[in-house]
């Protein structure tokens, strides 16, 4: 029976949550093309992540081992999945577009000879048996279905675009060790230093509330004092629209959006962003978008829940006093 | 020796253009602006940023010649220029009916990395990390591992040192410093700086020059070389239906203060 082979990741020993939704994304192209679901694993030590890819779906797993993969290094990492697919030449290969992800999927399709179609959100199988997806172009104003036409057929799945399934602990499935006998030369690159920024409260991938600032915030201090007086009082993070980040006013990091974050929350609520599509991109899983603004024309509440047209100097301190009172 | 650096700069559609302006061919994989938009392309934002680096990179080891290769098949001279203006030496288009609509980048990255090998000796290839197009920061990557050269996507900070490029990039928990040997191929991002405005002096001497073009036969591409990896099936505009609640009240205050109480009744918060 043919393989779909997807890329997968560890995180602090446990199956990363990119990958579970990858699962998710894979199990019915598997059952359209009568095919299984492996997992590549290639972190030293994904015992425990091994059996959590298989209660999430997968039939088999590759743990990947080599002296040189351990943390990521990108050429290492190429050149263990290249030399798997070469091997076990499976029908199709797909990725969730992580950091890792989006490093490694461009150049691993190109070095196993392949089309590979990136930043899908959805994915299914044409009546041709070919894998077709549906991804974002034109900065999330357009729309464009893509097919696979070479083998294997390669996508690159934006995270957060489909949640996993029930982890069933009763699956079985096999785990395979791979040993990818890599030769020192294959790394090129050499990592000189990572370092960590550590970020003021929660990580804004995986807020459950967000609360963003755009260029109508008029200035740094806002994000400082307003925003985030509001944001502490709600338990959110907070983050931005690329005007503000271009400007100086917040550093890249809270950048959200095609170019910046992608994040899911239950709730993101707008300040003084217009709603330009590069920036819907980054949150069009939001649950809910809430929008403060001024402008009643503003895109923005195209795609809001809830809407105040306003200036948010009036606006958010009656907002938060209130929000306080309600908490 | 001269250090020389190769930069890829693709002409797009202005993304500024509203949604309302494309003209749409879906199972062509095609979308225009309506020429009687007057809307006129731009050299794509991440490769102005890459042409900045370029010359940054030039003015730090001093001796070094920057070209800027383009792939397409309708490029306005005006716009192309700025590439130039702003202060590379050589540019070179490659043009040719069967370079439009470039959407599969499997034959970007074969007929960019072609044209790299006919420029001959280089050191750095620069590159935007995304084309506003069609989103897929795919196309250098891919020349990296046809050419056989190491590659960092996303730097924000490069540095040549002892026939390295050092570079700082972003990443989901910080950054991080990568040392690439040379020749190898860079993505930049905005966070590279603002791309510098043309001098007059080089808006005058960016008239005179006239670019390099060669076709697919001048760069020995077969039809074969073309075949496409990857079909654009459809191409639509998502619908959007506005259910946007607008909260009324006396004034902003109260906005504010029933939005709290709206977003309790709906159990937001
Ligand atoms: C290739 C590419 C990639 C991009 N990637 C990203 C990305 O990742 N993320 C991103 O965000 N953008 C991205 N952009 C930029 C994007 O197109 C927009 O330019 C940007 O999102 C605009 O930011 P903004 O909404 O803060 O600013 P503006 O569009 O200027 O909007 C400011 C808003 O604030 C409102 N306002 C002003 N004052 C007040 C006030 N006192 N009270 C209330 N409201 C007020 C105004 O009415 C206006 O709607 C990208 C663009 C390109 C071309
Ligand atoms: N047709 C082209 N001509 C010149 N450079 C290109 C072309 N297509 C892509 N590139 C380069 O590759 C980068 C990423 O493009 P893409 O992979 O299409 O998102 C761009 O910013 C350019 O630097």
């Amino acid at each position: 029976m043919s393989e779909i082979l997807l890329v997968g990741e560890v995180n602090g020993g446990n199956l990363a949550e990119a990958t579970a939704e990858l699962i998710a994304h894979g199990k019915p192209l598997a059952e359209s093309l009568t095919s299984s679901i492996s997992v590549a694993l290639l972190d030293q030590d994904s015992t425990s992540a091994a059996q959590e890819a298989i209660s999430q779906g997968a039939d088999k797993v590759y743990n990947i081992k080599d002296s040189l993969l351990g943390t990521y290094q990108t050429d290492a990492y190429l050149a263990s999945l290249a030399k798997l697919i070469q091997e076990i030449n499976p029908i199709a290969v797909l990725i969730s577009k992580t950091e890792i992800g989006a490093d490694i999927g461009a150049r691993l399709a190109f070095r196993v000879d392949t089309g590979i179609v990136q930043d899908c959100i959805e994915v299914s199988v044409n009546s041709d048996n070919k894998i077709q997806a549906n991804r974002p172009v034109f900065g999330g104003n357009c729309m464009a279905t893509v097919v696979c036409e070479s083998t294997p057929m390669m996508a690159l799945i934006r995270p957060k675009t489909k949640e996993a399934l029930e982890a069933d602990t009763s699956r079985s499935g096999d785990v395979v060790d791979y040993n990818a006998d890599l030769d020192e030369s294959v790394i090129k690159n050499q990592v000189v230093e990572r370092v960590e920024e550590v970020q003021e409260g929660i990580r804004l991938e995986d807020a459950a509330r967000i609360v963003g600032g755009g260029r109508g915030m008029n200035g740094p201090e806002p994000f400082d004092n307003e925003l985030k007086d509001l944001a502490d009082t709600m338990g959110a993070a907070i983050g931005a629209s690329r005007a503000a980040v271009d400007i100086g006013w917040v550093p890249y990091s809270y950048q959200i959006g095609l170019t910046g974050k992608k994040v899911a929350p239950d709730l993101y609520l707008l300040v003084g962003i217009s709603g330009a599509s590069q920036h819907m991109a980054g949150c069009s899983g939001s649950k809910n978008l809430v929008a403060i603004n001024k402008d009643p024309d503003a895109n923005i509440f195209r795609d809001a829940r809830f809407g105040v047209v306003g200036d948010w100097e009036k606006v958010l301190p009656a907002l938060t006093q209130q929000l306080k009172e309600l908490m | 020796m001269s250090f020389n650096i190769v930069v890829l700069a693709k002409q797009v559609i202005d993304p500024e253009a509203p949604s309302a302006s494309y003209r749409i061919d879906g199972s062509a994989g095609k979308l225009e602006v309506d020429s009687s938009q007057k809307i006129a392309p731009v050299i794509n934002g991440f490769c102005e940023n890459a042409i900045e680096a370029a010359l940054q990179i030039k003015e730090a080891v001093g001796d070094a010649t920057v070209s800027v290769i383009s792939a397409g098949s309708d490029f306005v001279m005006d716009v192309m220029k700025k590439a130039v203006s702003m202060g590379s030496d050589e540019m070179y288009l490659l043009q040719d009916e069967k370079f439009s609509n470039l959407n599969d980048s499997s034959i970007t990255a074969k007929l960019l990395a072609t044209a790299i090998q006919k420029i001959g000796e280089y050191d750095l290839v620069l590159a935007g990390m995304q084309a506003s197009d069609w989103d897929q920061a795919q196309v250098p990557l891919g020349i990296a591992e046809i050419l056989g050269v190491p590659c960092v996507p996303i730097a924000r900070k490069i540095e040549i040192k002892d026939g390295r490029a050092i570079c700082e990039r972003a990443t989901d928990a910080g950054y991080e410093t990568v040392s690439a040997p040379l020749p190898s191929v860079i993505t930049v991002n905005n966070e590279f700086g603002q791309p510098r405005y043309p001098t007059l002096r080089n808006i005058m001497a960016a008239a005179r020059k006239t670019p390099i073009t060669w076709d697919a036969a001048e760069l020995g591409l077969s039809d074969d070389d073309l075949s496409p990896r990857i079909k654009i099936v459809d191409l639509f505009i998502p619908e959007k239906q506005s259910q946007c609640e607008i909260i009324e009240g006396e004034d902003e205050e109260e906005m504010g203060r029933n939005l709290a109480l709206k977003m309790r009744e709906a159990k937001l918060i």
